[in-house]
């Protein structure tokens, strides 16, 4: 949760929904969106604005197209009902996510700073009520699931996926919000992973009590549940709270006017107990804050990632030739198939829909707005996870300022393999070293976070995978850069181009290579091209950050974008598609582009005149094809890949 | 203007209707769907896009039968005037105010972008304030758009020039290109296209505008 002014918080967070999306990808992803949705609202923050950060195998996989069609057809399907617009989010394929796609999830809510509900009880015999959906026998296991590795026996497992009732959620939030305002509400828990068990389990720890449940009076969707079902169960669309007994008429007439479930499943008590009654049996009786507090600390062994090997030679490559490469695959061609499955502006405050940087939604009824991005680089992760992970933070950073925001807080979604392997440890605290130095070299902190262990199949791992989502907060409109290129505008970029090709989307793509160490990250860089950035926002027609596929793709898209051509002057491929970091390409005018100029000079920082836009062609030093031709592959590629 | 903005359980575009209203003038009031009377002296009735009782059934079918749409149907059959987009259409159509119906759309995906639609008729409060023929923008975002009546219902509607707006590239496979029809007496507008989503610089576009200003003009001190 972090403070945005005038009294306001935004609560995000972001979680993954790996293997449940793997298993049933619509139901998987879609209480992928609704778990997240109920986290943040749970908090008293009405969701504003969803993201997503898909991974999937290679397209000619046979799960691929039924696992993406799936995926986003149930982030649509929840995301889109709930009524709360997607407005950023990553796709990417690679052969280490064939048997285990990753779905993380992001959501944002803004809530009163001084209205912020937490989930520690206090007072004894409270009554403990549970709200919303019915409870049933699904997605019992399902948290014990989510934590193992996959194998053969995975069709078995379908069971253990929760099935989503978007509608149910809408409303129980709705409820929720009005609840909130009644006063009636002492403390909040939604029931995620391990259902009633854990909600209960955490309420009371929380706030030093003790619960006693009487599984009898739990709303139950079908006859003859038993108390290990009921305790297990992850029925969706479910929260137990705490409530001051004297408002609880009021607190059942929202509930009956939204037709949820409510009903008084036990009570808080002073010992130090979880008790759990069903029918006159006693079936459960443990120390609480033992159950709670006494988790296993594991300090698993691990080693150091090796130093990659440099890069050998790379061939040249007509740089037409290179950018076909790119935008003709599906994990840089344009991913309108995926986002106009979304709802991208319900709320009709969307400033800025996906497809290109940040998205940025308006805080309703003022001039602010807040900028969204999710980022990371899982190839220049596994090649070195301290890099990698610095950098995951650097290009969440730099998207967030390229759409003139002040970027002001991240949250973390690691997926890794078997942290039982010291190897697999050893990339998982080599990324967290390199975030954690971003975070702190960039202020821009780390709120809130999620971590995915065990994405293997049959022993192979996925590429380490730390999604950063970030927030920025644009004070006010006229601090937006919101503008696109247009013809006669120069091309400058801001940073210092080296030609780093290790690790890079040019040879991945287009030589199928993996090879060299991924681009250093220098964040006093990273923050001086920045600040020049949200420093001179007035003079910047239109930006975008340097990142995959380095100055070429950066390029073409914010010409395409805008429909113009453009003609770089480089035509050699280190600097056309090397990947160093800290650099922004910038689009404005002569007169603004000299005043630039002077300013860079004067900060110290490189700032390279590299082409200009205009006319109906893309031009890469001697090489050149039409922008038409081009925007075609790039605006069919995906669909033809994947669809 | 007194509008009157229903909320159903799972409508999810109600504020914003509701801010475009008020940003052309209109006094609006919010009404729960469990209400069976509708406010005094109510202008129009708007029914807003969202996934009112989730979708379930069918789009529309729960909702029409709420308390609220005895209030609606018979403020339309009183010559009221009402306006129903998206899920809002799709609740007119079911209520029977409004021919037709919706169905999944051609391409079976959910749809969410700006789309180019003709203005077909201006002979309305909802289009007078465009030019006959007028090209506009206006962003969609449904499942189930396709819109279909039979054949002899279509050719009346042509007849009576009862087709508000038409696609200009067909997104949903709706018969005739259709996006928006009126009632027959000219005051019952459904449309799947979100109007309220382009009445602001900020949402890209103000071709949202003028439906909202043609209805203040019909309706002023109405």
């Amino acid at each position: 949760m972090v403070d945005i002014g005038d009294g306001q918080a935004l609560v995000f967070k972001m979680e993954s929904h790996n293997h449940p999306s793997y298993i049933e990808p619509y139901q998987g992803a879609a209480t992928g969106v609704g778990g997240i949705l109920r986290d943040v609202f749970t908090m008293g923050a009405r969701p504003i604005a969803a993201m997503n950060s898909l991974s999937f195998g290679m397209p000619d996989h046979p799960r691929t197209r039924a696992l993406v069609a799936g995926v986003v057809a149930g982030v649509g399907g929840y995301g889109n009902c709930f009524g709360v617009p997607t407005v950023g989010g990553e796709v990417r394929f690679d052969p280490s996510y064939n048997g285990n796609c990753l779905v993380n999830a992001f959501a944002a809510g803004l809530a009163d700073a001084d209205k912020i509900f937490y989930s520690a009880a206090s007072g004894v015999g409270m009554p403990v009520v549970y709200l919303g959906a019915k409870t049933g026998r699904d997605g019992v296991g399902g948290a014990t699931m989510a934590s193992a590795e996959f194998d053969d026996t995975i069709e078995e497992k379908r069971p253990t996926v929760q099935v989503g009732d978007p509608f149910t959620e809408k409303c129980l939030m709705e409820a929720c919000m009005e609840l909130m305002r009644t006063g009636a509400v002492i403390s909040i828990q939604d029931m995620g992973a391990a259902g009633l068990t854990c909600s209960a389990v955490e309420m009371g720890d929380k706030g030093g009590l003790g619960i006693r449940l009487q599984l009898d009076d739990v709303p139950q969707r079908e006859a003859g549940m038993t108390a290990y079902e009921m305790m297990l169960s992850e029925s969706q669309e479910r929260m137990l709270m705490v409530l001051r007994p004297e408002k609880e008429a009021a607190a059942r007439a929202v509930f009956e006017k939204w037709d949820l479930d409510f009903a008084i499943v036990g009570e808080t008590i002073p010992e130090d107990r979880f008790l759990i009654l069903h029918g006159n049996e006693v079936k459960a009786d443990l120390p609480l804050a033992t159950l709670a507090g006494s988790a296993p600390e594991y300090d698993r062994p691990w080693v150091p990632t090796p130093a990659a090997a440099p890069l050998g030679d790379v061939p040249h490559i007509d740089p037409i030739a290179g950018l076909r490469a790119l935008i003709g695959s599906p994990n840089y061609a344009a991913k309108n198939w995926v986002w106009e499955q979304y709802d991208t502006q319900v709320g009709g405050d969307t400033l800025r829909r996906p497809g290109h940087g940040s998205g940025v939604v308006r805080v309703h009824g003022t001039g602010k707005a807040l900028a969204f991005t999710s980022d990371v680089t899982p190839r220049y992760v596994r090649a070195n996870p301290v890099e990698g992970g610095k950098q995951a933070v650097a290009e969440a950073w730099r998207n967030l300022v390229a759409v003139g925001a002040r970027p002001i807080a991240a949250t973390d979604n690691l997926n890794f393999g078997n942290p039982e392997k010291p190897e697999i440890m050893g990339q998982f605290v080599g990324a967290i070293e390199g975030i954690g130095a971003a975070c702190r070299a960039l202020d821009f902190p780390i709120v809130s976070g999620n971590v995915s262990l065990y994405n293997e199949t049959d022993g192979t791992g996925i590429l380490p995978t730390p999604t950063i989502g970030g927030v920025g907060l644009i004070a006010a409109p006229d601090l937006a850069i919101a503008g696109t290129a247009r013809p006669g505008w120069i091309a400058l970029v801001l940073g210092e181009t080296r030609g780093h090709l290790g690790q890079s989307a040019l040879l991945a793509e287009a030589f199928g290579r993996a090879e060299g160490d991924a681009p250093p990250v220098d964040l006093d860089a990273e923050r001086r091209a920045g600040e020049f950035i949200l420093a001179n926002h007035a003079l910047i027609g239109a930006c975008t950050d340097l990142s995959d596929g380095g100055l070429a793709l950066a390029a073409f898209e914010m010409a395409e974008a805008a429909g113009t051509g453009v003609a770089l002057v480089a035509g050699d491929t280190a600097t056309l598609f090397g990947e160093d970091q800290a650099r922004y390409l910038i689009a404005c005018p002569l007169a603004d582009a000299k005043a630039l100029t002077a300013a860079a000079a004067e900060a110290g920082l490189h700032l390279t005149e590299v082409g200009a836009f205009g006319g109906d062609a893309v031009r890469m030093g001697g090489a050149s094809a039409s922008l038409a031709e081009l925007s075609a592959l790039y605006r069919s590629a995906f669909a033809a890949a994947v669809a | 203007m007194k509008a009157a903005v229903i909320v159903f359980p799972g409508s999810n575009c109600d504020r914003d209707l509701a801010v475009a209203l008020r940003a052309a003038g209109a006094d609006v009031t919010m009404v729960w769907h469990k209400d069976a009377v509708l406010p005094d002296r109510v202008d129009l009735v708007a029914v807003p896009g969202g996934f009112s009782f989730g979708d379930y059934l069918r789009c529309g079918a729960i909702a029409a039968q709420s308390p609220v749409c005895q209030g609606l149907v018979a403020h339309a059959r009183r010559g009221g005037y009402v306006l129903g987009v998206c899920n809002g259409f799709q609740v007119l159509a079911e209520t029977g105010l409004l021919p037709g119906a919706l169905m999944r759309n051609a391409g079976l995906k959910f749809v969410c972008r700006p789309v180019e639609l003709q203005v077909t008729t201006t002979d309305s409060a909802f289009t007078q304030a465009y030019r006959p023929g007028q090209r506009i923008t206006v962003p969609i975002a449904h499942h189930d758009g396709n819109y279909f009546v039979d054949a002899p219902t279509l050719e009346r509607l042509r007849g009576e020039d009862r087709i508000a707006f038409t696609y200009c590239d067909n997104p949903n496979g709706s018969v005739a290109d259709i996006a928006g029809i009126l009632s027959d007496n000219r005051r019952v507008l459904g449309m799947m296209p979100h109007p309220e989503r382009a009445v602001d610089p900020a949402h890209g576009g103000t071709d949202g505008v003028p439906m909202f200003a043609g209805l203040m003009a019909q309706l002023v001190g109405a």
